[in-house]
């Protein structure tokens, strides 16, 4: 890795200076320009990126070539019908189960966790693992802690499993581990991805030189992205620079947070208790690999292995009518926006969530419907 | 669930920190980052962990995006996300 690529334009960036901003955006132009095709895509893997991105109304700035698209960046979103059905069935049978906010609404199969809570089922929303754990302490209950996140999320999780839990804890993990799924993603025909932006804070965990073997394989650039404004814009001029000079390389605009080797004590804590298994993320099928669950030394702690979980009954009484319109699927694959979607903003909205697209603040559809998604040009 | 918060360290106790975000003390767990922590340093904070320690010098800078979120967006979405991301007290969640 040639140190030139770890660009140095990101520390020299001052923070939402209007000045800065447009001169990145005419540099974006001309980059884009000379890339020369109708369309030019890059996929981005993060809600943080998605709010930003939407919030300070970047794709009104972008060149009208350049595509920026939302990938399977909402570890809420991805998590599927039968995690969900899992986590339902276990509240009904009388655990406790202890979850972040977003997770309580995720329709399962026939129920969301909110559902099951309004039956009776007794559900507590968590701030964090180590609070799923004090909640354990504090009951005779048994506590089923429904984990959800990416790698940097199942970090703290794995820290938890680590110290001292109370014989009542446990854990039912959907976590979730990035990089597999920019493999499948980065396969998919009708994307044509050709740069992706990495979250700066997972890249803090994982280090930006767990991309290179993707980029090797796949020949496609990968930017690790701060989240400012200006961050994202300098990660797209460096995205689009590497496109246009056919280099698939990583490079790194983050380097205030993120290094080559990441936090290497993180690293060893997330794979002494996880191991990466095959699994279906919504909408994007098998992801091999793409899942996180519970090393051997870990079962005592793994509801899976604890607990018979027949979601059967749930999946008996299912009723897909309403969701079958919804898009999720497609919109966390990259292969459509919200506005694609007839239910966005209609029958879809987030008092009334169709999809899991649509719960999350991480979610594309929730954050297009709060700011706007494309820019009307 | 992806952007962690800065806050500044006021005191260590093995592996809990006292961290200051804004004003507002919070334990936040020292088990994950991998450099050692004392008061004045700057981290960053998911779900009540310290992932990374922010460098002295850019602490400043990254500080800037929250504080506009905090100032000027505070009740819409990525406002909202980043007042999440502030610990809570430690303890149960209320019954």
């Amino acid at each position: 890795m040639p140190e030139s690529t770890i660009a140095r334009d990101a520390d020299r960036l001052a923070y939402r200076d209007p000045q800065r901003a447009r001169a990145l955006a005419r540099r974006l132009e001309a980059l884009v320009a000379e890339i020369g095709r109708e369309r030019v895509c890059v996929m981005h893997v993060c809600g943080t990126h998605e709010q930003a991105i939407a919030k300070f109304g970047l794709r009104a700035v972008l060149p009208r070539a350049l595509d920026v698209i939302m990938g399977p960046g909402c570890p809420v979103c991805v998590t599927d019908l039968p995690e969900v059905d899992e986590a339902v069935t276990l509240a009904q049978d009388g655990k406790r189960v202890a979850t972040y906010g977003d997770m309580v609404r995720v329709p399962g199969t026939t129920l969301s966790l909110a559902d099951a809570a309004a039956l009776g089922a007794r559900v507590d929303v968590v701030y964090s693992a180590a609070q799923a754990v004090a909640l354990a302490r504090a009951t005779r209950d048994e506590v089923v802690f429904f984990a959800s996140g990416f790698e940097t999320t199942a970090v703290t999780t794995a820290a938890v499993a680590l110290a001292d839990v109370p014989p009542n804890f446990s854990i039912l993990s959907a976590h979730k581990y990035i990089p597999p799924a920019m493999e499948v993603v980065a396969r998919l025909p009708e994307t044509r991805i050709e740069a992706f932006l990495a979250a700066g804070h997972a890249a803090t965990i994982t280090g930006w030189g767990i991309f290179e073997p993707f980029v090797a394989r796949h020949r496609i650039p990968v930017v690790v992205a701060g989240f400012e404004p200006l961050d994202i814009l300098a990660a797209l001029v460096q995205a689009a620079r590497l496109i246009r000079d056919g280099r698939p390389e990583v490079a790194n605009m983050y380097p205030r947070c993120v290094t080559r080797e990441g936090n290497r004590n993180a690293q060893t804590r997330l794979w002494r208790v996880f191991e990466t298994a095959s699994g279906r993320w919504r909408g994007i099928a098998d992801v091999p690999g793409g899942n996180l669950r519970l090393r051997d030394a870990f079962a005592r702690l793994d509801a899976r292995r604890r607990y018979r979980i027949d979601t059967g009954p749930l999946r008996a009484a299912a009723s897909r009518r309403r969701t079958e319109a919804c898009i999720c699927g497609r919109i966390l694959s990259g292969v459509a926006t919200p506005a694609d979607c007839p239910l966005f903003g209609t029958a879809c909205v987030p008092e009334r969530p169709v999809g899991a697209c649509m719960v999350s603040t991480e979610g594309a559809c929730r954050i297009w419907h709060q700011y706007g998604g494309r820019a009307e040009l | 669930m992806c952007l962690g918060v800065p806050g500044r360290v006021v005191e260590v106790r093995g592996v809990i920190a006292i961290v200051d975000y804004w004003g507002v003390r919070r334990e936040t767990r020292l088990d994950v980052v991998d450099e050692p922590v004392a008061p004045g340093d700057y981290i960053l904070n998911h779900v009540g962990f310290a992932i990374c320690k922010i460098p002295a010098a850019e602490a400043r800078e990254t500080l800037a995006l929250y504080e506009h979120l905090l100032r000027e967006a505070p009740a819409d979405l990525m406002g909202t996300d980043v007042r999440g991301e502030i610990p809570r007290d430690p303890g149960p969640p209320d019954a």
